[in-house]
């Protein structure tokens, strides 16, 4: 049953990321994100990880895709007033594309499958377990992940404040 | 197995029903609350006191001619309603109802699903909320229609935020995010409000904010953006968006009434120990009568406060909501710390 979960829900990712990249338009692709990050969420919700799957969905659906919606509502980007590219610059990214392709499949060849060693039924995706590990083991990486967060916005707002002087 | 699958599928048919019900007879009761308000009568030709007035106004939104402009983009303008009720109805999934029955030696919890993340589960959908909204407002091709869906959603954003950290201070006090557990920590009159007056109001406000209603209802305000988002709506669709506007004031006004007044509890019921069928029932009224009171509330303000300044709505959310709400979690985990 799972296995068939995960199999519908791999292949509606694939697809929806797929479809990211090839829609024209660009409020289409941003919808199309938002649907990958549903699965994806799906994703942790069968690996038991329900707590992730939940600050998935309020984040990255609902904080961050809303931000993206904004800037591409109120710049209307539109197929019909794109800038058509330089050759030259497709050209170039065409090129590093394909060297990113090229690397990553070489450093995927050489790792090897990491074997699944929790018991199916783990509970490690809790909140309490995961609230448990983040203030323990994980204290001090946490703790400067959330200066840097606060250093991020103090230096937006700095950022938005300058031109006014 | 097949009980418990049988019995959640009808538990689901009847909350939909029920909300969709409830809904329909709140644009009823806000009409009748803002004639009240403004000493006029209020719909009265439908059926006894009007009584039939909601159906009569399905009926004209069901047959009035659909527009779809030929500018607009129509796969998202169909969307765009759907989503925006699907958001609105999807949050009642986690709403503890009322206590468990018991048929047959079989116990039935009326509640949807009984995740441990139910709180979180409550701001997700709130935040997905924004989509319909937007996808509305951006597919009419219409200015007016963008400006309002650009102005609901970065309202809902900003107002999300102390939403949020109002709930933190909840979950502080009860040390859990399923929402069963949240109303069972407030038996016997222990209601957070008691606890937590300023997180209430942060919280209440929010909501106000969250549900697009007045005073801040600058996302459909006809004086400057028209119809707001859904300027360019007609027929059902436009039904739609007014529609869901209820039914997530209804589940909203559920929340708010487990989250802060006890939820299915009542002080005094509790230790009448009376037999436990009798008890699930009473406990399902007991929040209804909770949740009706708070949608009785909404309309209270609506027609008592004029509507904000958008400037006003956007420096009470950031200057003045988050940090109280900081203070808020401050104060909370003190008091947590020392003095319980």
């Amino acid at each position: 049953m799972t296995q068939y979960l995960f199999y519908l829900l791999a292949a509606l990712s694939v697809i929806s990321a797929l479809l990211v990249v090839f829609s024209k338009v660009p409020m289409y692709s941003v919808l199309w994100l938002v649907v990958c990050f549903f699965t994806i969420a799906g994703h942790y919700i069968i690996l038991n990880a329900q707590f992730l799957a939940i600050v998935h969905i309020i984040v990255y659906a609902g904080a961050i895709m809303v931000l993206f919606l904004f800037v591409v509502m109120l710049l209307n980007l539109n197929k019909e007033n794109e800038q058509h590219k330089n050759n030259w610059i497709r050209f170039a990214a065409v090129v590093s594309g394909g060297i990113l392709f090229l690397t990553l499949i070489a450093a995927m060849r050489s790792t090897e499958v990491l074997a699944y060693n929790l018991p199916p039924k783990s509970e490690i995706g809790f909140v309490q377990n995961v609230g448990m590990k983040l203030f323990t083991d994980f204290v001090l990486p946490f703790e400067i992940s959330s200066i840097l967060f606060l250093s991020a916005m103090i230096g937006a707002v700095v950022l938005a404040k300058k031109d006014k002087n | 197995m097949i009980t418990a699958i049988l019995f959640k599928t009808i538990l689901v048919a009847i909350i939909f029903l029920v909300s969709l019900g409830i809904a329909a007879y709140s644009t009823y009761a806000e009409r009748k609350v803002a004639a009240f308000m403004q000493d006029r009568v209020g719909p009265d030709r439908a059926g006894p006191f009007g009584l039939l007035q909601p159906i009569a106004d399905g009926v004209k939104m069901f047959t009035k001619e659909e527009i779809i402009p030929n500018a607009s983009d129509r796969i998202l303008f169909i969307l765009g309603p759907c989503v925006f009720m699907l958001t609105a109805l999807m949050m009642s999934a986690v709403v503890p109802w009322g206590k468990s029955f018991d048929i047959g030696g079989v116990e039935f919890t009326m509640q949807v699903a009984d995740i441990n993340i139910g709180i979180l589960y409550i701001m997700a959908i709130a935040s997905i909320g924004v989509y319909g909204i937007m996808i509305g407002g951006w597919a009419s091709n219409n200015k007016y229609s963008l400006l309002g869906a650009i102005r609901a959603s970065s309202q809902m954003i900003s107002y999300e935020l102390a939403m949020g950290m109002s709930i933190v201070a909840i979950i502080l006090m009860t040390g859990s995010l399923s929402l069963r557990e949240i109303v069972d920590g407030q038996m016997h009159g222990k209601w957070n409000v008691f606890y937590q007056p300023l997180g209430f109001i942060i919280f209440l406000v929010c909501a106000f904010a969250e549900a697009n209603r007045a005073p801040f209802d600058l996302a459909e305000c006809e004086t400057e953006l028209i119809g707001g988002y859904h300027t360019e709506f007609s027929s059902m669709k436009l039904g739609l968006y007014l529609f869901a506007e209820y039914v997530s004031m209804f589940i909203s006004s559920a929340v708010i009434s487990c989250l802060y007044f006890g939820g299915y509890h009542f002080p005094g019921i509790d230790s009448l120990d009376l037999p436990q069928n009798l008890a699930a029932i009473i406990s399902v009224a007991v929040l209804f009568a909770k949740t009706l009171f708070f949608i009785f509330f909404f309309m209270w303000i609506r027609w008592t406060v004029p509507r904000f300044r958008y400037d006003q709505l956007m420096k009470l959310g950031w200057q003045i909501f988050i940090p109280l709400s900081i203070i808020n979690i401050l104060a909370t985990g003190a008091w947590m710390t020392f003095v319980k």
